[in-house]
């Protein structure tokens, strides 16, 4: 009994001290140090107007339902891209419901961009992202994505063009991941055209 | 898709693994010795100091496999509680900045048992249900204490091993400490930062609302992620800030952080090899471990690569582009490669984080990911869970082969008798009688299909995915599943506690109970006929027993899911 009583206390004893070493010590050192550093980074890279207006975040995709913007892909995070929601779809391989929206994906994309009945289209631009959030799409899905973009806005498809190349985020050291193309800042820089 | 490029990215990641694995066991021969010095000793070793006197033990005394094991159980218990009525009241406990209320009792409970086994199974959603302190205190703790104790018992069995007609295997409160002292925190603290370079955010301001560029209001969560997502994939823990875990861009924003998440889940699991070889004074043992590991992660990842990079069919002839394989549940900036790769290496040690929705995986993706659990989280596996399983294997091993030859088997100059076996086993087939027989009831019951997102076998898989990940305590879901219905149906969120906690619990008492064996046996010199314990025939033998053990338990559960759902998506089959 003596025993049970005291590894009692010692367990009760140590969880207390770690709870405030580990959870309180420890997240508000990581805390500072992120404020003196990476202040942005640590308040989610998001991105203001000039007025101080919160547009977004670097890091998250926004729901872009106009033709005259990039569309970012599709998304499960609530009713799209909500950023406190985030999630998949968690549809299987087999799943009927994800197979009818690949279709009608796949169909809204081809008459958005005037392309083909039959032109494959790029996997990422008809399937949703695992967080409902991804910033990103494929090259392949900015560049068909393009004319339609340069006709509705009356630039030149080169100036789209550069645009999408300066936007996209290369791979990490050169070689780790995959490159993408940042929908919310491309989409920003093409309202920034005088 | 660059092949080329996936290829050298896998190299890159193999050679890293490869290059941690003996400085951090190195650091680990001073962490597991209570008088060890280590760099850190002038900033720790007061603080050390201070939290015996504080605890009331005495460093110097070691305690025997039962003492040990009672220590480890009333610890984890107290921890249970301590989440457990954080959970519930965490509505009127502070940093709460969007009101969240109080967890309901079996989810309450469900999380808690979740994050003491290091399992960290999500049936809550992050930034929609957890207030900033359950997430910094309730859950963060467990993230540090359940790691530190998994370690602890490899620490234990692996001393046993290694010693000879003594009655005791460490300390389990001085091994907590140490490990979390100068291993744990220290790294953790050191990733948090960089994670936070990549963009992970730590704040506790209230979630923002932002003006899209359509004008739509967006908000956006935000909270101290940096400091949990560290230890969370340092001590393979897995539990997401976020409901999308490691996808959410706030958990991991680029592919360099993505990198060095993998690489964390397995940095400790890998050192433990080597620490394993340093103590029974055979390191080419503790590498023929490690490459037995490394063969079966390198087969696994290969062939989850593959069938992502294939794509699926159906939705091939609907229009996607077939070169761009499988992007369903998977992030632009990781891909098929590294999504497959990050999954095959959060399943193979019981992490759980993922980066891409293995619920969308195609199936023979999703085989290997079930695999992974089924063989018992020993590929790495978790930190001290990842060896102690390993080397139930390999003392199973070791005996087959002594069967085979008709010698009494030795293992690291220990006879291994009936006593012995008889615990492995005992291990091994509660664990799997624990995951088949929930599978099997959850898939008749009303409660149990009643929570699918899918039907037709893919249905059967993710109820077999939520048991085979509680039991292997990895904590990833084909998370289509609800676990925690809006009708409050407490099924789902019982017994997976249930099924976490013994998968944790009755798998540590028999391991400790083999160490007790162990350490109280005499050495037998090696002799010509010893089973040598290194090299390739030992590395076969080894990978054989997994794979063997694993196959002839749940392959015909598995026929039943991925297998059959294989052979129905190449013919076009919907449900």
């Amino acid at each position: 009994m003596q025993t049970v009583l005291s590894e009692l206390r010692t367990a009760v004893v140590l969880t207390l001290l770690f709870a405030l070493l580990l959870c309180g010590v420890y997240p508000l050192a990581v805390w500072a140090g992120a404020h003196t550093l990476f202040p942005s980074r640590a308040n989610g890279s998001l991105v203001t107007d000039a007025d101080g207006t919160v547009r977004g975040s670097v890091l998250l995709g926004q729901a872009f339902r106009s033709d005259r913007y990039f569309a970012s892909r599709p998304s499960a995070a609530g009713s799209g891209y909500d950023a406190a929601a985030s999630s998949g779809t968690n549809l299987g391989p087999t799943s009927q419901k994800l197979a009818d929206s690949i279709k009608a994906a796949v169909a809204a994309y081809r008459a958005a961009n005037h392309l083909a009945p039959d032109a494959p289209i790029p996997a990422d631009a008809v399937t949703a992202s695992a967080s409902g959030l991804d910033p990103h799409i494929s090259l392949a899905n900015a560049t068909l994505q393009a004319p339609r973009i340069a006709r509705v806005r009356h630039l030149p498809l080169a100036t789209v063009t550069q645009l999408i190349a300066a936007h996209t985020d290369p791979q990490d050291l050169g070689i780790l991941g995959e490159p993408g193309v940042n929908v919310l800042l491309l989409n920003r820089a093409l309202d920034g055209i005088k | 898709m660059n092949n080329a490029n996936a290829w050298f990215q896998f190299a890159l990641y193999l050679a890293a693994l490869l290059l941690v694995t003996k400085p951090l066991g190195l650091h680990l021969v001073r962490v597991f010795d209570a008088g060890g010095r280590t760099f850190l000793d002038r900033l720790v070793k007061p603080v050390e100091r201070v939290t015996y006197r504080l605890i009331g033990i005495d460093p110097s005394k070691e305690q025997g496999w039962l003492a040990y094991t009672g220590s480890l159980l009333v610890f984890s218990s107290i921890g249970l509680f301590f989440t457990y009525f954080i959970l519930r009241h965490q509505d009127r406990l502070p940093l709460n900045p969007q009101g969240f209320a109080g967890l309901s009792s079996h989810l309450a409970f469900n999380t808690a048992a979740s994050f003491t086994t290091n399992t960290n199974w999500q049936s809550y959603g992050g930034e929609s249900t957890l207030s900033y302190f359950s997430q910094m205190v309730a859950l963060t703790l467990h993230n540090f204490t359940s790691a530190a104790a998994g370690i602890a018992v490899a620490a234990a069995l692996v001393r046993g091993l290694a010693r000879q007609s003594t009655l005791t295997v460490g300390n389990f409160w001085v091994d907590a400490v140490r490990v979390t002292y100068y291993l744990l925190a220290p790294l953790s603290l050191v990733f948090a930062l960089f994670l936070v370079s990549q963009g992970i955010v730590q704040n506790f301001s209230p979630y923002t609302v932002a003006r899209t560029l359509e004008g739509a209001a967006q908000t956006i969560a935000q909270g101290p992620a940096a400091s949990q997502v560290a230890i969370k994939m340092l001590g393979t823990n897995g539990g997401g800030f976020f409901n999308a875990n490691a996808a959410h861009p706030f958990e991991n924003p680029t592919p360099l952080s993505n990198f060095l998440q993998m690489l964390s889940i397995f940095a400790i699991p890998s050192a433990l090899t080597w620490w394993l070889g340093r103590m029974v004074k055979n390191q080419r043992h503790g590498w023929a471990v490690w490459s037995a590991m490394a063969v079966l992660f390198i087969a696994g990842a290969l062939v989850a690569w593959k069938a992502e990079a294939a794509g699926n069919p159906i939705h091939q002839s609907l229009g996607v582009a077939a070169e761009d394989g499988n992007l369903e549940g998977k992030e632009v900036r990781f891909g098929v490669f590294n999504s497959a790769l990050f999954a095959t290496i959060t399943t193979d040690a019981s992490c759980g984080a993922v980066n891409a929705m293995h619920d969308s995986f195609t199936p023979l993706g999703g085989l290997v990911l079930l695999f992974n659990f089924q063989t018992g989280e020993v590929i790495f596996g978790g930190v001290g869970s990842g060896l102690y399983g390993m080397l139930v294997f390999v003392i199973l091993a070791v005996f087959i082969a002594g069967l085979m030859v008709g010698r009494t088997p030795e293992y690291a100059g220990k006879k291994i008798e009936a006593g012995d076996v008889k615990l492995v086993m005992l291990a091994l087939m509660v664990l799997a009688a624990t995951t088949l027989g929930f599978t099997a009831w959850a898939s008749v019951a009303r409660w149990g299909t009643d929570a699918l997102n899918d039907a037709g076998p893919h249905g059967f898989s993710e109820i077999l995915y939520a048991y085979s990940s509680a039991v292997g305590n990895n904590g990833s879901a084909f998370a289509g599943l609800t676990a925690n219905p809006a009708n409050g149906d407490p099924h789902w969120n019982v017994t997976l506690g249930i099924a976490m906690l013994v998968g944790r619990f009755l798998m540590i008492v028999p391991i400790l109970a083999l160490a007790g064996n162990f350490a109280g046996k005499r050495l037998v010199p090696a002799s010509a006929g010893t089973f040598k314990t290194e090299g390739p025939a030992f590395v076969l033998l080894l990978v054989g027993t997994v794979v063997l053990v694993g196959a002839l338990t749940f392959l015909p559960a598995l026929a039943m899911g991925p297998v059959v759902e294989h052979f129905l998506m190449n013919a076009g089959i919907l449900f």
